[in-house]
């Protein structure tokens, strides 16, 4: 079964221990500027949303990539960077239409998602569950079961 | 090893940043942050300096914790001798900043001296700079932290700021961050003004660390998680209610301070609850409360956003406030409303965003508020002096005032001195409800006894954060003990305060100790840093900490006659409630509490006792 991770930004407290977990995972240190998953702040609206790839089928990043660095994980379906073939042209970046592949100049290379080898390190460390990593084909069976939940109408004897 | 061993020291008269080795030896000895930066601050600053003159000393500090996903760990707090209370002043703060600090690789940052024109600091990791400020001088909080975005062209970046009130030399003004979190108490902001600071605005890209055993720390991190997640409080009351859980509980048992403390509880308490937040409006059908939010790395999440009603008499042509922002918290819902009468909730969450923007603290200006209400109704205050009717319960009068006291407005003026100067200037000084000129927070002593010492021994003033007696007293953590009683409250005390010294020095929330003990933070402590740190190590340094706050004060001028409460609550037994007849039993707790901890009849360390703590 491929999975997928699930962002359900209605329980994000803006706590980032999705992005320190990201930064330990990715490079073994506390570090939220190196994080691949970004939680955003919209103040004003009183709403803080995590944000991350969503493994395109049909990937941007991918197709454009001069070199064929980026791969697909067949065990979880990421779009995975390899590192040793990338030459940090960027193109990449310019293609994805969501921002979530950027340039790390410290390396030279760009980073994204690659989805902890399918043990996402983000949706562990989530104190709140608004980061799962569920069944791709099933996103939306939390929301399901809330709604039949409510189906409820009839009376019962016992209840 | 937690720290980044990096102190960075800004001369505000010269207009140098410089770098410098942290003490390593007093790192082991005061850990970090509240215990650590006062160390520095009573190591370089005379006692008896003028809070307000260059000489006094300003430092933002983080805790070893900081920054690391140890749940919390985003405190920092600011320490300087108060303006308000001329003790030594320790504010805490969350949000985001403290963490920025640490990525930017600084334990500390040292203010001295002032500068000649308002500047801000901008730190990116290594490179510290003075900039010019004259575009911000006169600017609120947000309209700061908006320009600072815009000016570096970086969403990303974290500021610290003061408001006008900072500016204008309110004696109460906060150092707010991240829009609505504040190292809120005893004029550290005042302060910070006093030094034509006007902000400091960080991007860190370096990240915490290193940490002595990452592996064992994650490990350690993840229990204590789960403490916190499986509490009662920690897990569900606060992320669903916030601190405002609080309100009908504490009104119950009698321990609500009501229209300046001449009542013990308050039959709106209700109104302006945390129950009141999440109903929805007659008037627009929705409810205050938008949702919890939680500070860097906290998996609790107490934190309040809100939205006003667009149709409140206080922001019905003001559409800048009808965004989603912070509160009401506990203690602001408190100041802001029981304090003075007022159960007008969407008048407290106006008064309480205003006191975020222009960066006063919402306690000291409620109670201050109380004051005054109180003299007005005693006739000796009149309508011509405030320039409105006062009277206990008006809404309108609190609104108006909040818009007045960070300009200077008028009695704004007045208000921005903070309860204890404005009562002495009247001539009824013993209407000042607070202890060593800081406003009490939302305990009443004599329904709960312990928080009366607590209050009476604290050393920035009353403050229930340094000893919250509370949580034993009224919720059982760790221990149940009977709120109206004496007896046991003096060793109570001590060990709330001690434990709380350390939670302070660590760079996590207090708050975690409604689920945590020192055993749930001691092997994070130990795998974050080098040096050994163990249950008894802790348990000196705590103490050690509190010994050191006590003599810059005793040096500082105060004696025992400051560890004292004013007589209403020693002499005016409360009216209703389970305390009802009851007054605080200060006098007989001050001995015991002093032979608790090894001080002699003056409130004065013995020999003995600083040895024992190497002091």
């Amino acid at each position: 079964m491929q999975k997928s991770l699930y962002i359900d930004a209605n329980k994000c407290t803006g706590c980032l221990q999705c992005e320190m977990a990201c930064s330990y995972e990715n490079y073994g240190v506390f570090n939220i500027s190196k994080s691949r998953i970004k939680v955003f702040n919209f103040e004003h609206a009183g709403r803080k949303v995590p944000y991350t790839c969503t493994q395109c089928a049909e990937a941007w990043c991918l197709h454009a990539c001069p070199v064929d660095a980026i791969k697909i994980d067949a065990l979880t379906g990421a779009k995975v960077v390899n590192d040793a073939t990338c030459v940090g042209c960027k193109v990449c970046t310019i293609a994805c239409p969501f921002g979530t592949i950027n340039y790390v100049v410290e390396t030279g290379k760009v980073q994204k998602c690659d989805l902890c080898g399918g043990d996402p390190a983000c949706a562990s460390a989530c104190p709140t569950a608004a980061i799962t990593y569920v069944d791709a084909n099933w996103t939306g069976l939390d929301k399901m079961q809330q709604w039949a939940g409510k189906t409820d109408t009839q009376p019962r004897a016992n209840g | 090893m937690g720290w980044t061993r990096k102190v960075l020291r800004v001369d505000l008269t010269k207009g140098t940043c410089k770098s410098e080795a942290l003490n390593m030896k007093w790192a082991q000895e005061y850990l970090g942050q509240r215990g650590l930066a006062t160390k520095y601050f009573v190591e370089e600053v005379d006692p008896k300096v003028d809070p307000l003159s260059p000489a006094n000393k300003l430092i933002m500090a983080t805790g070893p914790l900081t920054g690391t996903p140890a749940s919390t760990g985003g405190r920092y707090s600011v320490i300087t001798k108060g303006a308000l209370t001329g003790a030594i002043a320790c504010s805490n703060s969350g949000g985001y900043f403290g963490a920025e600090m640490k990525f930017a690789g600084w334990d500390m940052v040292i203010f001295e001296g002032k500068s000649p024109k308002p500047v801000y600091l901008s730190i990116e990791d290594d490179k510290a700079e003075l900039r010019d400020a004259a575009h911000l001088w006169g600017q609120t909080v947000w309209k700061t932290e908006e320009i600072i975005k815009k000016t570096h062209q970086d969403p990303q970046v974290r500021v610290c700021s003061i408001g006008r009130a900072g500016e204008n030399g309110v004696m109460y003004a906060c150092i707010v961050n991240d829009l609505h979190r504040a190292a809120g108490r005893s004029g550290v902001g005042t302060v910070m003004g006093s030094k034509n600071l006007k902000a400091v605005a960080i991007r860190g890209t370096k990240g915490a660390g290193p940490i002595k055993d990452a592996k064992a720390f994650m490990k350690a991190a993840a229990a204590a998680k789960k403490v916190l997640a499986d509490n009662a409080v920690t897990g569900q009351g606060l992320p669903t209610y916030g601190t405002q859980v609080l309100m009908n509980v504490i009104n119950e048992m009698g321990g609500l301070p009501t229209r300046n403390h001449r009542d013990v509880q308050f039959e709106d308490a209700r109104k302006i609850s945390a129950e009141a937040m999440r109903e929805k409006r007659p008037t627009d059908g929705k409810a205050q409360l938008v949702t919890n939010a939680a500070c860097f790395g906290c998996t609790i999440a107490c934190g309040r956003i809100s939205k006003m009603d667009e149709g409140h008499f206080s922001v019905a042509n003001k559409p800048e406030y009808w965004g989603a922002s912070g509160g009401l918290e506990y203690e602001a819902a408190w100041a802001l409303g029981a304090a003075n009468g007022v159960g007008d909730l969407e008048a407290l969450q106006y008064a309480n965003l205003i006191c975020n923007e222009d960066g006063y603290d919402p306690i000291t200006f409620g109670a201050t508020v109380g004051a005054a209400m109180e003299l007005y109704e005693m006739g000796i205050l009149t309508k011509e002096q405030i320039g409105m009717d006062a009277p206990f319960g008006s809404a309108q009068a609190l609104v108006k005032l909040a818009e007045m006291t960070a300009k200077g407005e008028g009695f704004g003026k007045e208000l921005g001195l903070g309860s204890a100067r404005l009562c002495a200037k009247y001539g009824k000084p013993e209407l000042s409800m607070g202890v060593k000129k800081q406003e009490f927070p939302a305990y009443d002593s004599r329904g709960i006894q312990g928080m009366g010492l607590a209050y009476a021994t604290s050393n920035r003033g009353a403050c229930h954060l340094r000893g919250y007696t509370v949580a034993s007293e009224v919720f059982g953590i760790p221990v149940k003990t009977d709120p109206l009683v004496t007896e046991g409250k003096a060793d109570l005390v001590k060990a709330f305060q001690d434990a709380t010294s350390v939670f302070d020095s660590a760079g996590v929330c207090v708050f975690t100790t409604f689920a945590w003990t020192m055993a749930d933070l001691q092997p994070q402590l130990d795998a974050a840093c080098e040096g050994g740190w163990s249950m008894e190590k802790l348990a000196l340094v705590g103490e050690r900490i509190w010994n050191m706050e006590r003599q810059f004060n005793n040096a500082a001028g105060f004696t025992a006659k400051d560890d004292d409460l004013p007589p209403r609550l020693k002499t005016e037994a409360a009216k209703t409630g389970p305390a009802k007849g009851l007054v605080s039993g200060i006098d007989k707790m001050r001995p015991e509490y002093y032979k608790a901890r090894g001080w002699d009849e003056k409130g004065v360390p013995t020999k003995e006792t600083l040895s024992r703590l190497g002091l």
